[in-house]
């Protein structure tokens, strides 16, 4: 078990392109991180420096107290599940298992008992003499998870472990992650490009854009307080509402918007965001310091716990969605009006996309 | 999940594959029954007596020292040209699995020698080991070693083999590079992350992995060198000095077009033939059922 950290890490690529920029994270002992970010992001290469299966242009990357850039893979005491499993085909479950302890001189009963045990929490003891092949994709997937905890590395890394997956198996295998994850302890590194894996997974969560580090934190932090237009929009589903608008006299100025008084906006505009789950539906006026919307609403989507509404303000294809508690009874082509308190408005800055204030 | 195809002319298929069956036909199954019909027969050089002996040509080729101790050399020689040009093929094949600037340079120039016709092949390697010039043999000769293959029979053995390995490295280099490169990258990251170092990966990942295509240059190579080093041996040794380079497809052609035997040697070309075939089929039914995983 260690802390991992990566300081002023860089990659660039011969040809000059710059893959991953000046990035600083540290994990507590023990916690597990999650990269999240849209694909060609740099998550994936970061991940793949840590694991040391592409060399660190710049800076340093820290297992417990020693520094690993110049490290083989094997001397890194890391496991690391692929995205594709990566299981050796012509090996048998028990083998691909044992693999990585056999290279590493391992007595034989040892393995024995690391690979039984890895198998009964996995439950996979029944197909321990089966290949890969003759495996569902989910039995697969709890090989390759089994091939890095019987190793008891350092550090878990995981490329995308779920993404060949169906919908169902997802969320099963992600919950059970997590648990394995806390029982042992190990520090992890997780990449995926879904956000709704990464809020539930992450005990920091770091959400990357073009190579660099948007922000990190926790993911509730992240979700309250994202810190640009590119992370409010990355963080909730459907995303957050982002509404340019002028400086008026008493707050935002836009088309459909009323109210929001006491919000700062800077003299040239700016960019203003609330959640579609923090929009409620109002009858009369709405107080000052709250936001107003009101649009014709254009879609319904009922789901059965909730209900989404879209709608367009403003005419320039600007459009608004509203996630609603319940079955929302609204046809489509009535106007609603739909609104939210002071406390969930957020400002970002409309050249930068940076959060202004708070 | 596979769904049968199917098209609904029932004439066109036959013409598509009409030109492939009449090539197997007039090239192999035509010569392969006149062989057949002509190792069972007797006849005198000039073809004005021919009588039918049943298979008293394959007792007697059987029965032949001369024929038997072709066939051990025969045996020795075909897996000595597959071991010397499957065991080079792989290694450069790794080496150049790993190189990124001017791999195809490297490529074209490693597979020229599959372009080259055996003829010239073997001439190549005769001037090489010419021995009072030849570009190898006469520096050997300065170290205090006579290589002199028109003499010797080993050395002789030796020049083709090589000449033969040689030509064939090329063609083995491309598929086992085509076969590297087919393994799936993560594997052998995967196998680094567990500790494995780049010759242990070798053999416990890439070489297992890399076994259809190692088997299937096995067959190929051993079927080039049963019947296609003709061409090497014929322009290095002719067969010699004495018979020892003569392998069976040299023997077959030189008893019946020099010695005009005909039927026994259409005897021989049939066991060839049938040597050849049983070998397939060993190497199908129990080796490949190994290497497919």
């Amino acid at each position: 078990m260690a802390e991992l950290s990566l300081s002023r890490v860089r990659k660039v690529y011969p040809g000059g392109v710059e893959a991953v920029k000046d990035i600083d994270i540290a994990i507590p002992d023990g916690a597990l991180c999650v990269l999240v970010g849209p694909s060609g992001c740099g998550k994936s290469t970061l991940l793949r420096m840590i694991a040391g299966l592409e060399t660190i242009t710049e800076g340093d990357c820290r297992i417990g107290a020693g520094r690993v850039n110049d490290l083989d893979p094997s001397d890194r005491d890391i496991a690391m599940v692929f995205q594709n499993y990566a299981l050796y085909p012509h090996m048998t479950v028990y083998d691909n298992m044992a693999y990585g302890l056999r290279n590493r001189g391992t007595p034989k009963d040892e393995i024995e008992a690391r690979v039984q045990e890895a198998a009964r929490i996995l439950e996979i003891s029944p197909f321990l003499d089966r290949k890969p092949r003759a495996l569902s994709g989910g039995q697969r997937q709890r090989v390759a998870m089994g091939r890095a905890i019987v190793r008891k590395p350092q550090v878990f890394l995981f490329d995308e472990p779920l993404s060949n997956l169906d919908a169902k198996l997802r969320i099963q295998m992600r919950v059970e992650i997590k648990k394995l994850q806390r029982a042992l302890g190990v520090t992890s590194v997780y990449v995926t490009h879904d956000q709704l894996e990464a809020m539930t997974l992450a005990d920091i969560l770091v959400v990357m854009s073009k190579g660099h580090v948007e922000q990190q934190g926790s993911p509730l932090d992240l979700y309250e307080k994202p810190a640009s237009t590119f992370v409010a929009s990355f963080i909730g589903a459907p995303p957050m509402n982002l509404i340019p608008v002028g400086a008026g006299e008493n707050g935002p100025q836009a088309a459909g918007l009323t109210g929001g008084r006491g919000l700062a906006i800077p003299p040239g505009g700016a960019t203003l965001g609330v959640r579609p789950e923090h929009l409620m539906v109002v009858a009369g006026p709405v107080p000052d310091d709250s936001l107003g919307i009101t649009f014709p609403v254009s879609a319904v989507e009922a789901v059965g716990a909730e209900t989404f509404v879209y709608g367009p303000i403003g005419g320039n294809g600007q459009e608004i969605i509203a996630r609603l508690p319940g079955k929302a009874l609204l046809a489509p082509g009535t106007p609603v009006s739909v609104a939210a308190t002071a406390e969930h408005l957020h400002l970002f800055d409309s050249q930068t996309g940076k959060r202004l204030g708070q | 999940m596979e769904r049968k195809v199917v098209f609904p002319q029932k004439l066109l298929p036959y013409l598509l594959l009409a030109p492939q069956i009449a090539i197997t036909l007039v090239f192999f199954f035509w010569p392969a029954g006149q062989a057949i019909w002509m190792s069972t027969l007797l006849q005198d050089p000039l073809g004005f007596s021919v009588q039918f002996v049943g298979l008293e040509n394959f007792q007697a080729v059987l029965q032949d020292p001369a024929y038997l101790a072709t066939m051990q050399r025969t045996f020795l020689f075909s897996f000595g040209v597959t071991a010397l040009s499957m065991i080079p093929a792989l290694l450069l094949a790794v080496m150049a699995d790993r190189v990124v600037r001017g791999a195809t340079a490297y490529k074209t120039i490693l597979v020229i020698p599959y372009a080259i016709a055996p003829a010239v092949a073997g001439a190549l390697w005769l001037f090489l080991f010419q021995p009072s010039i030849g570009t190898i043999a006469y520096p050997l000769r300065l170290i205090g070693i006579d290589w002199n293959p028109r003499i010797d029979g080993t050395d002789a053995m030796i020049v083709v083999l090589i000449a033969s390995a040689w030509k064939q490295i090329g063609y083995n280099f491309l598929f086992f590079l085509a076969g590297l490169q087919s393994i799936p990258k993560s594997l052998i990251e995967a196998a680094a992350i567990d500790g494995a170092r780049e010759i242990r990966r070798f053999w416990t990942i890439v070489f297992p992995l890399l076994s259809p295509t190692t088997f299937f240059l096995l067959v190929v190579n051993l079927t080039y060198a049963f019947f296609d080093t003709f061409g090497v041996i014929h322009a290095v040794t002719q067969g010699g000095p004495g018979k020892s380079t003569e392998v069976l497809i040299y023997k077959a052609w030189y008893d019946g077009l020099i010695a005009q035997d005909l039927g026994r040697s259409s005897a021989q070309a049939v066991i060839l033939m049938f040597i050849v075939i049983g070998l397939t089929v060993i190497q199908f039914r129990y080796i490949e059922r190994k290497v497919h995983y």
